[in-house]
């Protein structure tokens, strides 16, 4: 593995505009306007955060992993990783990374996915597709099933081999490592604290993550 | 009718068609029919989005297809799942070894910025055409549009990942005559483009045409090698036949 770049933030919490706990297993769905700053931090290590992003007065316009991916010619994300959209447009940039590495491959955890991974009878296992689900019928802003797509998993190691092979590695978190990013268009923030208990994502044991913003 | 270059039996023969280089293609395909995709010249790549037929909010999913099988590439014996634990069609023959699933498609500006202006004015047919434009083309025919443009498989293309996660297209992997038998495991729209993959770096825009041949295969036997492949893949065939039953 090469060496990975850590990058550490000026910001001070105190100064935050907002400052949230997200419990395992709960949803977020915020806006987050250009110029702010949103940190997300893995307050007990190895969680995984599922988040999409669209545009605030578009959602036609949404986060792209493929676009995410070509942009850097890489397929891990870190500190100076542009976030692209379905439009090839830039919607947030990290600006700060203390963990190092975070997946856009891996998708959401559903209960559907789950009973093909593990066993039929996990399906009724929370997961994080009924999360965003839940997150979009709340909200009412229109948004549906469609409009859900490859997502950013924050604080996640799945390493692609050069063969090909793909896996759910352990985690390189840990305890107080954050993530920071700054957005370049008012971005409407989708996230799952994933809820996932039967792979080493968030080591068996999904933990709280708190959520700070900074204009 | 003669067929192209890979002929299936005639007694199972359906019709065969071909994509030119660059354009789209959509149509349904039912389940237990076969379509044998072939790289007429070497150059091919084919841009592939799938929906259930009856309910097209059930899709292909890049992410649970790559996880449920620990791979992030697709070849012979790999299932592609919808996200909704089910199986939409599943690749039971392949010549080539490695197609992408992570690469997406070209668009109108990565083909401006690599090619230059080739507009239908000037061009006429051979007009430069992307990936994007030709699935929303497709998808839009089917009542879809912006939202349902995820994450696509790219047939006949290799992209690799080295060890620090960098991104490398293959271009000795295209060879002509190159194919594949994808099954179709359910009813299922499926939407096509023949235009670059957008990681291609090669400076001229000279995709090869892409030869279908649809075929009457049958719904998967107990010991098919797609079904049989991992304990994942069992599953996911069992809770695809549940919707056949």
């Amino acid at each position: 593995m090469s060496p990975i770049k850590l990058v550490e933030s000026a910001l001070d919490p105190a100064h935050a505009v907002y400052d949230r706990v997200l419990p395992a297993g709960e949803g977020w769905l915020h806006v987050v306007k250009a110029g702010q700053t949103l940190r997300i931090t893995d307050l007990e290590g190895n969680q995984a955060v599922d988040t999409l992003f669209y545009n605030a007065a578009d959602f036609t316009e949404r986060y792209s992993a493929t676009e995410t991916l070509k942009a850097a010619g890489a397929i891990y994300l870190t500190a100076g990783s542009r976030l692209m959209s379905s439009r090839g447009r830039e919607m947030l940039t990290i600006t700060a990374d203390t963990c190092g590495r975070h997946d856009t491959l891996g998708g959401a955890c559903s209960a559907e996915s789950n009973a093909v991974r593990y066993a039929l009878n996990k399906q009724p296992m929370h997961s994080c597709r009924d999360t965003f689900l839940k997150c979009l019928w709340q909200y009412e802003g229109g948004l549906t099933k469609r409009d859900l797509t490859a997502n950013i998993n924050f604080f996640m190691n799945v390493p692609v081999t050069p063969e090909g092979g793909l896996e759910f590695a352990d985690g390189v978190s840990a305890p107080g490592k954050y993530v920071e990013m700054k957005a370049a268009m008012d971005v409407l923030c989708l996230i799952s604290n994933c809820p996932q208990l039967n792979n080493p994502c968030n080591a068996y044991n999904p933990t709280p993550v708190r959520l700070l913003i900074w204009d | 009718m003669a067929q192209n270059i890979h002929p299936v039996p005639a007694e199972t023969f359906l019709w065969e068609d071909c994509i030119p280089g660059g354009c789209h293609w959509s149509g349904l395909l039912r389940r237990g029919t076969a379509l044998r995709l072939t790289d007429m010249a070497g150059r091919a790549n084919l841009s592939a989005l799938f929906f259930r037929a009856d309910a097209p909010h059930e899709r292909y999913n890049m992410p649970d297809t790559l996880k449920a099988q620990h791979t992030a590439m697709l070849t012979k014996g790999h299932a592609l799942y919808s996200d909704m634990g089910r199986v939409l069609c599943s690749i039971t023959a392949d010549s080539a070894g490695w197609h992408d699933t992570i690469g997406g498609v070209s668009t109108d500006a990565s083909n401006l910025a690599k090619y230059g202006a080739s507009n239908y004015q000037t061009a006429r047919n051979a007009m430069h055409r992307s990936g994007e434009d030709g699935l929303l083309i497709e998808l839009v025919k089917h009542g879809l549009g912006r939202a349902d443009l995820v994450p696509n498989v790219n047939f006949f293309s290799k992209v690799t990942v080295d060890e620090a996660g960098l991104l490398q297209f293959d271009i000795t992997h295209g060879k002509a005559g190159q194919w594949l038998d994808l099954r179709l495991d359910m009813d299922v729209l499926v939407v096509l483009s023949a235009a670059p993959h957008p990681l291609d770096p090669r400076p001229d825009y000279a995709p090869s045409d892409v030869g279908l041949t649809a075929w009457r295969c049958g719904p998967a036997d107990a010991a098919d090698v797609c079904r049989n492949a991992c304990p994942e893949n069992q599953r996911g065939f069992y809770r695809t036949e549940l919707l056949y039953r």
